[in-house]
């Protein structure tokens, strides 16, 4: 991989323009979580109406991988059912970034869905942490 | 032995040290490794490599058991290295040496044997602000089995330890002082003889974490005068899995075993046993052998070059570092001046996160460390999640520093653009 397709255009852009950053105001659910070897921290906040996710915000720190995955999260899930965000795994992810990780990056790409589904699922340890690689 | 002392004040050659290291030779994305990140671990000499291939090739062995040729060939090299070790640190004696698999089992070492004997309910155990993990986690698991206490000697913001309230930390029942010879993240060289003979008059042992000390500097526990010393081999150009734990042969008499098992007792009988001397109470099972020597090796190869000519090269390189990166406008290095430190810089550049500057001075070559190493209070402390550190040993020289100046400049047009 070169190094342009590490930091593509669209990484750098949901990185310096994140979409949808912010914190909701009485969210149905809000979710944090944060990675240990890096420090970032990412808040997740939703708002439910009849099993449809209505409005999302993020909101934290982080690496432009974390900050863009988290941003382009954000976008796949507006409008979309709860079983729907639930199907959502590692691979969704990395295409929407279009790149390749090694183990230690996979987790800055992962954090936002992992803290995602917490939310949604309401517990930690969501089932798509095993196989992660890292 | 005039001829010795000669060759001793002349500088070392740094272009053939570099040359001995065989990784260097290798490209990472076609472009010529830097590798600094010799905080985490160093690279190893081509002379530390064949000392642990001649072993296994040659005269492996089990060591202290059997009584044939290569067993007591495999026996003199191991103990010798525990001499060379010791005099590396000036022990007063080899049997003051146990060796670990590094600087992280040798403070659990002492957590266990020593602070399970000595550490009772409200009694105090105090460290620093800005010990690594592993020496501090191992401290928490004792003083939370023991009911003891826990007190941190503060960092200013200049990255020094704040001794101004030191009287009143050591006062009470404290039991050993636990702290960092030389700071993973922040260089900072720590006051430590002073601290120790403070610690000393209250009656408390003193716990040197050297990790990043006995690699990079002359060290001499007896100038020091701490109780245990501990440190790791692969931070010192030896293989991984080995290190030591040094310790002041009264106080070492004076300890249980940690770990049971084979080589650490003198007579067992199913209902009890009785240990062995020291060291071997302490070096449970079959130890890292070729590990070891590899270890002896690497002291070998450090004295020759000598230990201030080490850190000489280390205080020129910190010195050109904080120069270069000092021209970046945004840079902020952490911690104090050029001339209190180790051969670390840890540094943060504007708001673009240390991963993504690591992540664009690895396409360019250069290996540097990203995140918090292993010192998340120190972080907190310092109001960053995160810093990129580079870090330096006797293969690195200015042309390194140059590269890491123009990844940063890179780092700089890709995220501000």
């Amino acid at each position: 991989m070169s190094f342009d397709d590490l930091y593509r255009q669209n990484i750098l852009d949901h990185y310096q323009n994140p979409r949808n950053y912010g914190t909701l105001d009485h969210p149905d659910v809000s979710a944090e979580d944060s990675n240990p070897l890096c420090g970032d921290e990412i808040r997740m906040d939703l708002r439910i109406k009849n099993g449809v996710i209505e409005d999302v915000r993020f909101s934290g720190k982080g690496c432009s991988i974390s900050k863009a995955a988290a941003s382009m999260l954000t976008e796949e899930v507006l409008g979309k059912t709860l079983d729907e965000v639930k199907r959502i795994g590692k691979d969704n992810v990395l295409e929407m970034l279009g790149i390749e990780l090694g183990p230690v990056r996979l987790k800055c790409a992962l954090l936002a869905l992992k803290t995602l589904k917490m939310g949604v699922y309401g517990v930690r340890g969501w089932p798509g942490e095993d196989g992660e690689g890292g | 032995m005039r001829a010795l002392a000669t060759e001793r004040s002349a500088k070392p050659d740094f272009a053939a040290i570099r040359r001995d290291f065989p990784i260097l030779e290798r490209q990472v994305y076609g472009k010529p490794l830097i590798y600094l990140d010799s905080t985490a671990t160093t690279q190893k000499p081509r002379q530390v490599l064949e000392a642990e291939d001649h072993y296994y090739r040659t005269y492996n062995a089990n060591i202290h058991r059997g009584v044939y040729r290569i067993a007591e060939e495999a026996t003199e090299a191991y103990e010798n290295a525990r001499e060379r070790v010791a005099r590396f640190v000036n022990a007063r004696s080899p049997r003051e040496i146990v060796f670990t698999r590094g600087t992280t089992e040798s403070v659990n070492l002492v957590a266990n044997a020593w602070g399970r004997a000595n550490v009772h309910a409200g009694d105090v155990i105090l460290l620093t602000e800005m010990e690594h993990h592993s020496n501090l986690v191992p401290w928490q698991l004792l003083a939370t089995a023991q009911g003891a206490t826990l007190r941190f000697i503060p960092v200013d913001d200049q990255g020094r330890l704040d001794l101004s309230g030191l009287d009143r930390l050591l006062q009470g029942p404290v039991k050993i002082v636990a702290l960092a010879h030389v700071s993973n993240v922040l260089g900072t060289i720590n006051p430590v003889v002073e601290i120790a003979r403070r610690a000393h008059a209250v009656g408390a042992r003193v716990l040197l974490d050297a990790a990043q000390s006995v690699p990079h500097m002359p060290v001499d526990v007896r100038a020091l005068d701490c109780d245990f010393l501990a440190f790791s081999g692969h931070k010192m150009l030896a293989p991984t899995g080995i290190g030591a734990l040094y310790a002041k042969r009264d106080v070492l008499e004076s300890m249980p075993p940690f770990f049971g098992g084979g080589e650490m007792i003198r007579e067992v009988r199913l209902e009890g046993s009785t240990w062995n001397d020291v060291p071997f109470r302490f070096e449970a099972g079959t130890m890292n052998i070729a590990g070891a020597i590899g270890l002896g090796a690497a002291v070998d190869y450090l004295s020759a070059i000598g230990m201030d000519a080490v850190h000489a090269h280390g205080d020129e390189l910190i010195a050109e570092t904080f120069r270069v990166l000092g021209q970046i406008p945004g840079v902020s290095i952490l911690g104090p001046p050029a001339a209190e430190r180790g051969a670390i810089v840890s540094f943060t550049v504007d708001d673009i996160h240390a991963h993504d500057i690591a992540a664009v001075l690895d396409r360019e070559g250069v290996a540097v460390r990203a995140g918090h190493h292993c010192a998340m209070p120190l972080h907190r402390k310092l109001g960053i999640t995160a810093s990129a550190r580079a870090s330096f040993h006797v293969y690195n020289d200015a042309s390194d520093i140059e590269r890491l100046s123009d990844g940063v400049h890179k780092a700089k047009q890709i995220f501000h653009r």
